[in-house]
């Protein structure tokens, strides 16, 4: 039976690529190959949670070269007879996925959270029409490429008989040359992982932001923001968005304050375990998904909030 | 040079409305995607700056004649659209495949651009399948692009890295949504728009065959059910109190 093939340049999502391929594995019987590129490190890492792991050695491959690295995963599916490509549905993960699927003639999904094997046929959950519904679709095409959205499965623990083994495939120079390449500052967190979250929206002002950071620091949560507070007004970087085109979060509890609640933004937090909404427009959608709402000014209800957690 | 911008028609997603799980499409109007609108923006500001011609390409039913005009206000020059009653609502591998064949169509095209995903499906494909279709190398989620002559320099945002990047036209390019502001087209531009030279095409004017058979299959697609428990506070002390009663703070 063809094998299933799995790459992420980034190793904590190759570990939960590494997860969802094996339940792939177990319901349509066939193996799982770990794809490495160009990283030592990576590949003792999957070998550790015992897998057959695949090492290209080959300098011609351009990592941040879209083309690049498809020409070098189309090879190795072709020399390791994988019928499916499982990645990560990050920013490179997601841009990958359709080049791949166009070299090998694959039907393609990406920004999949689940999967299942019915019958013998891959099922996919993606959210769809903006993440106002949840689809579940499945690939009818020979060749299938899953990009699997951050965080949607546990990382794959530690396993014996894992194995390394290189890969020879063919790579000529890339056309596309980085010039710079510069970590985004500061700013680690990650709001996937929180517990707590206060997440501000365009209803708030620029002068008050520090009392919900307050308010967030006082619960012990991380402050994040809807996309507009990172992209157009800058405040905090795009690392802290919640929303389809940010970070799906399931925190237990999510206090968010001035946000209208398009589903765009909704998607990235309906799966919290509770929610609170404060909106000074009663009509917000927020308010209507929420377990706490209140229709409030946020210019005075944040001190007040702020004071009370002190 | 043309600078082509791909544009896909999507219903307005502030329109749709659930009713028993099921999205409700009847009687919403099409727009152009949000994030395309960053990528026109885009290629109206490169047009500016490199006295180029923006080409905006779509392909879909009759209907987007109509959503294309706002594009042609904005500030594309011409536009080019695929029309067949079969383009409506086709998966991302069939779209890629016809909009690859009308910019073989094109002469001179140095960039090529996209939205980082439409507002329905966000599923990406699009912008790199049809790079691959074309050979032409590609840079997905930028921020910025800055033509000199035949090289164009690229910012590429990633959720922990931006990446500069250089490269020889031509080249593809999907624009990171929100990284400009799209202008309004004035009254003026409006009235203009549909006065700007549209070729219209038919399948059978593009050198590919559209197979029948569907790659990807959809089986649901339901609104997720939702089961909170909606209860209003009317002060800060409320809040205070119902953050204590579910255990986020102790006292």
């Amino acid at each position: 039976m063809a094998a299933i093939l799995i790459y992420s340049e980034k190793s904590s999502l190759a570990l939960e690529l590494l997860t969802a391929a094996g339940i792939l594995a177990q319901g349509c019987s066939s193996e799982v190959k770990g794809l490495c590129l160009n990283n030592d490190e990576q590949a003792a890492e999957m070998a550790s949670k015992g897998t057959a792991t695949f090492h290209i050695k080959n300098e011609n491959i351009n990592p941040a070269d879209t083309a690049s690295v498809a020409a070098a995963l189309e090879q190795a599916a072709e020399k390791l007879d994988a019928s499916i490509v499982i990645l990560a549905s990050n920013r490179r993960g997601k841009e990958l996925a359709g080049r791949l699927a166009q070299k090998l003639q694959a039907g393609c999904l990406t920004d999949v959270t689940g999967l299942a094997v019915v019958d013998g046929k891959v099922q996919c959950r993606r959210n769809a029409l903006s993440g106002s519904v949840i689809a579940t679709q499945q690939i009818e095409s020979k060749r299938q490429v899953i990009a699997l959205a951050p965080r949607s499965f546990e990382a794959a623990p530690a396993k014996e008989g894992g194995s390394i083994q290189d890969l020879e495939i063919t790579a000529a120079a890339s056309p596309l040359k980085v010039i710079a390449g510069r970590p985004k500052t500061g700013d680690t967190v990650d709001i996937g992982a929180a517990e707590i979250l206060v997440i501000v929206g365009q209803g708030m002002e620029e002068e008050d932001l520090h009392w919900a950071e307050s308010i967030a620091k006082s619960l012990g949560g991380e402050i994040a923001c809807s996309k507009p507070v990172a992209t157009d007004r800058k405040w905090f970087p795009e690392d802290r968005i919640v929303g389809l085109s940010g970070k799906i979060c399931k925190p237990r509890l999510a206090i968010i304050m001035g946000v209208s609640g398009q589903v765009q933004f909704t998607v990235g937090i309906r799966d919290a375990d509770t929610i609170m909404a404060v909106n000074k427009d009663e009509n917000a959608s927020i308010l209507q998904m929420a377990d706490y709402a209140m229709v409030a000014d946020l210019k005075e209800v944040l001190p007040e909030l702020a004071k009370s957690f002190g | 040079m043309n600078i082509v911008v791909a544009i896909k028609q999507v219903p307005d997603i502030q329109q749709i409305r659930i009713r028993n799980r099921e999205p409700v499409l009847e009687g919403v109007s099409y727009t152009i995607g949000k994030i395309d609108k960053n990528a026109l923006e885009a290629g109206v500001q490169l047009k500016e700056s490199s006295q180029s011609n923006v080409i905006v390409l779509s392909a879909g039913n009759e209907e987007i004649e109509e959503t294309v005009k706002e594009a042609l206000a904005i500030g594309a020059d011409e536009a080019c659209l695929v029309i067949d009653d079969k383009l409506n609502d086709l998966e991302s591998e069939k779209i890629a495949g016809v909009l690859a064949a009308a910019v073989k169509k094109m002469d001179d095209v140095g960039i090529l651009l996209f939205g980082e995903g439409s507002s329905d499906n966000y599923s990406g494909q699009v912008s790199s399948r049809v790079a691959e279709l074309l050979g032409l190398p590609q840079v997905g989620y930028a921020s910025s692009i800055l033509l000199e002559g035949q090289t164009a320099k690229i910012t590429r945002q990633l959720e922990d890295e931006e990446e500069l990047l250089e490269v020889q036209l031509p080249v593809a390019v999907s624009i990171l949504g929100d990284s400009n502001e799209p202008r309004i087209p004035s009254v003026t531009q409006i009235l203009k728009a549909g006065r700007k030279p549209q070729e219209i095409l038919g399948l059978g004017d593009l050198d590919i065959e559209l197979s029948g058979e569907k790659t990807v299959m959809t089986l649901s697609a339901l609104a997720p059910e939702t089961d909170r428990k909606r209860i209003f506070l009317n002060s800060a002390g409320e809040l205070v109190a119902a953050l204590q009663a579910n255990g986020f703070i102790g006292r």
